[in-house]
């Protein structure tokens, strides 16, 4: 019966077509402003790493004004610490599994063609980087420790920027010039966006694209790379030293660290590390704030940095409710035309049709119309999310509709005509037919 | 085949109480050609929505083929409705976007069977009517006349034994009557019970026995039989 009951809801839909297109019209726009907002708090409230985004740690060391107020949570804590912590830290013998200290900078590329210098984003770390975080290759490999240790001129290019520079060909064992400098690279890496990025997600750059270069740590402190993120000072770095000495020395922070761990038991262990580390820091007059040692995964480091914002939350609920009253709008629109096709329905029940019957025939019409507002509404969230993006900075890797987007845009408008049919197709279900037919 | 014990009928509102039927009895045999006439108001309609599953009485027994009906959910009596009882109404009640052909097919839909079985059945009824090569138009391609041939198609599509006729000739001219009339004559000569509603005494008298519904009571009246239809060979008594 189902396929006769489309054909009859396909012919309803025609017979009425001004109050049907109507109906879609509703729950396409209900269905469009709510994905919109919704398709974006869904992608900044992802899992950007999902197979191991309970093993991937971000540090937090309270190096902070002792005058400070006190610390409640991580969320007081600097999200970022010292340059000079994070290589105490990464050359220590600790229980995680690898450890990477980095930063953000910006170099100037001169390509080798006639293509004018350009402005190109910098991941400073180490070599563990790319394994932590199962970054894709599409040449090539990551480079080694010994490149780390020997401030090796090596760099990991991406996908786009190897587009640019060489056509898309392996680039590996080729140099590429930044600033005044060579460097050779030794991979390169495929498509990679995790959203949000997540493993820088201060200064508001945690929607922005992943870095085009990515090299070691100690040679872009050797050049100097000076860092393009956010940096903290609570207090001035130490006057008797060079600058570019003072400030690694500093209490600023400016860099990022990250640590792999397997086990509960293990991240236990290397909470303890990190707390002997900052006693022992203590003992040498630093870290004066009481012991405020904080590693977060990356949900909990989402959530610390608040990744996901109240006005994001507030959206949803104001699109929500925006659907709701579409839904409302269309149980009357329902209601009209039903209605005024009782005569149909009573003639269907003269002809040996059930209340059941009825009641089907009709939920099948209010699911295809659900389907067509749910396609509608697919459109109109496709076109705000393009709205989204001209108006928001660095909202691009969150305006597109992926497969569950659309599967949920279509089944929640369904599911939404269906509410808002339920008593509309109840009450002509439920209509005697016996006065209908003489007046027909 | 048909028997109704006092029924009755009360519509009720918060302010009146009508009374469309009161206890009334009636009797129709296999076969008969029944004609329900009464002034407007009388509970004719009543008695014919009762009759055809349509309404429940408030009271009183009926029986279609020996089982009592007057008691039974929407479901069995949708189905009986639907495999045993036709209607044919006065505005022929086609559905204006469907071609004829899907237009008959409506009770058949219901009824479960097999797509072939389905088209077998509704291009025989549209032969039957004289429509056969009509089956893809639809009803506003067709005269008044037409459109209620198409509906005593669809009636009997189901093979019904028990066909009701509500002023089946209201809305025609008196040369479309005659036609349906004669139709709806060979189809209770083949062995259909049909009870048909009309104001129209002439029509009434084409039935082999008239019923008068007066204030919701019945009334037999031994009508002379009209010379084209074939006497049966027993009546049905109602009582008031």
């Amino acid at each position: 019966m189902l396929s006769y009951y489309l054909r009859l809801a396909f012919a309803s839909i025609r017979r009425t077509p001004v109050l049907s297109a109507l109906m879609v019209l509703a729950l396409g726009l209900g269905i469009g402003a709510f994905m919109t907002t919704f398709t974006v708090y869904y992608l900044m409230s992802g899992d950007p790493i999902p197979h191991k985004s309970h093993m991937l740690y971000a540090v937090q060391l309270d190096n902070w004004d002792p005058n400070d107020p006190p610390t409640e949570s991580a969320k007081d804590v600097q999200p970022q610490i010292t340059y000079q912590d994070g290589q105490n830290l990464v050359n220590a013998d600790t229980p995680a599994i690898r450890q990477a200290q980095m930063y953000a900078s910006n170099v100037i590329v001169v390509p080798e063609s006639d293509e004018p210098p350009f402005d190109e984003s910098v991941r400073a770390t180490y070599h563990n980087f790319f394994r932590m975080f199962d970054v894709p290759f599409l040449y090539g490999q990551p480079w080694e420790r010994r490149e780390d240790e020997d401030h090796a001129a090596v760099a990991v290019i991406g996908r786009e920027l190897n587009d640019r520079l060489f056509d898309g060909a392996n680039s590996v064992g080729k140099n590429i010039r930044v600033d005044d400098q060579f460097l050779q690279i030794v991979g390169v890496i495929d498509d990679w966006q995790p959203t949000p990025r997540f493993y820088h997600v201060d200064a508001g750059g945690q929607f922005d694209d992943t870095e085009q270069i990515f090299l070691p740590l100690s040679w872009a402190i050797d050049q100097p790379l000076l860092p393009s993120g956010n940096t903290n000072c609570w207090k001035p770095p130490d006057e008797d030293l060079s600058l570019l000495e003072a400030f690694l020395q500093s209490e600023c922070v400016w860099n990022q660290f990250w640590a792999e761990i397997e086990t509960p038991e293990q991240a236990a262990a290397y909470k303890d590390f990190l707390d002997n580390y900052v006693r022992d820091q203590k003992a040498l007059g630093r870290f004066e704030r009481p012991l405020n040692t904080f590693i977060s995964n990356v949900p909990e480091w989402l959530e610390v940095n608040e990744v996901v914002t109240d006005d994001n939350r507030v959206l949803v609920r104001l699109s929500f409710l925006f659907l709701l009253v579409c839904v409302l709008n269309t149980v009357g629109l329902l209601l009209a035309k039903f209605l005024g096709k009782s005569g149909e329905v009573a003639l269907r029940r003269a002809m040996g049709a059930s209340q059941g019957a009825v009641f089907s025939q009709n939920l099948v019409e209010v699911g295809l119309i659900g389907v067509l507002g749910g396609l509608s509404g697919t459109g109109l969230a496709w076109l705000g999310l393009r709205a989204v993006e001209s108006l928001y900075r660095g909202y691009q890797h969150l305006v597109h509709l992926d497969p569950v987007m659309l599967t949920t845009a279509i089944g929640l408008a369904t599911l939404s005509a269906i509410l808002a049919g339920l008593y509309p197709v109840w009450r002509v279900s439920r209509l005697a037919p016996a006065g209908l037919l003489k007046t027909q | 085949m048909l028997k109704m014990k006092n029924i009755s009928k009360v519509y009720r509102t918060e302010l009146v109480e009508t009374h469309a039927l009161r206890e009334l009895d009636l009797h129709v045999d296999e076969g008969e050609f029944i004609a329900v006439t009464g002034p407007s108001g009388s509970g004719k309609t009543t008695f014919l929505n009762i009759a055809g599953l349509l309404e429940s009485p408030s009271s009183g027994i009926y029986e279609l083929d020996g089982e009592d009906v007057s008691r039974l959910n929407d479901r069995q009596r949708s189905r009986i409705r639907n495999e045993k009882v036709g209607f044919i109404f006065q505005s022929f009640n086609l559905i204006p976007d469907l071609n004829l052909a899907d237009n008959v097919d409506v009770p058949l839909r219901y009824r479960g069977w097999s797509a072939v079985q389905r088209r077998r059945a509704v291009g025989d009824m549209l032969d039957l009517v004289g429509l056969g090569s009509r089956q893809n138009y639809l009803p506003s391609q067709l005269s008044g006349g037409q459109q209620q041939r198409v509906a005593i198609a669809r009636a009997l599509a189901g093979k019904p034994r028990f066909l009701l006729a509500d002023e089946p000739t209201g809305n025609l001219d008196s040369e479309m009557a005659e036609i349906v009339m004669k139709l709806l004559e060979s189809i209770n000569a083949e062995g259909t019970t049909i009870v048909m509603v009309t104001h129209d005494p002439d029509l009434a008298h084409r039935a082999s026995r008239n019923i008068h519904i007066l204030d919701g009571r019945a009334t037999d009246s031994a009508t002379p039989l009209s010379p084209n239809v074939t006497p049966l060979p027993e009546r049905g008594v109602a009582h008031a």
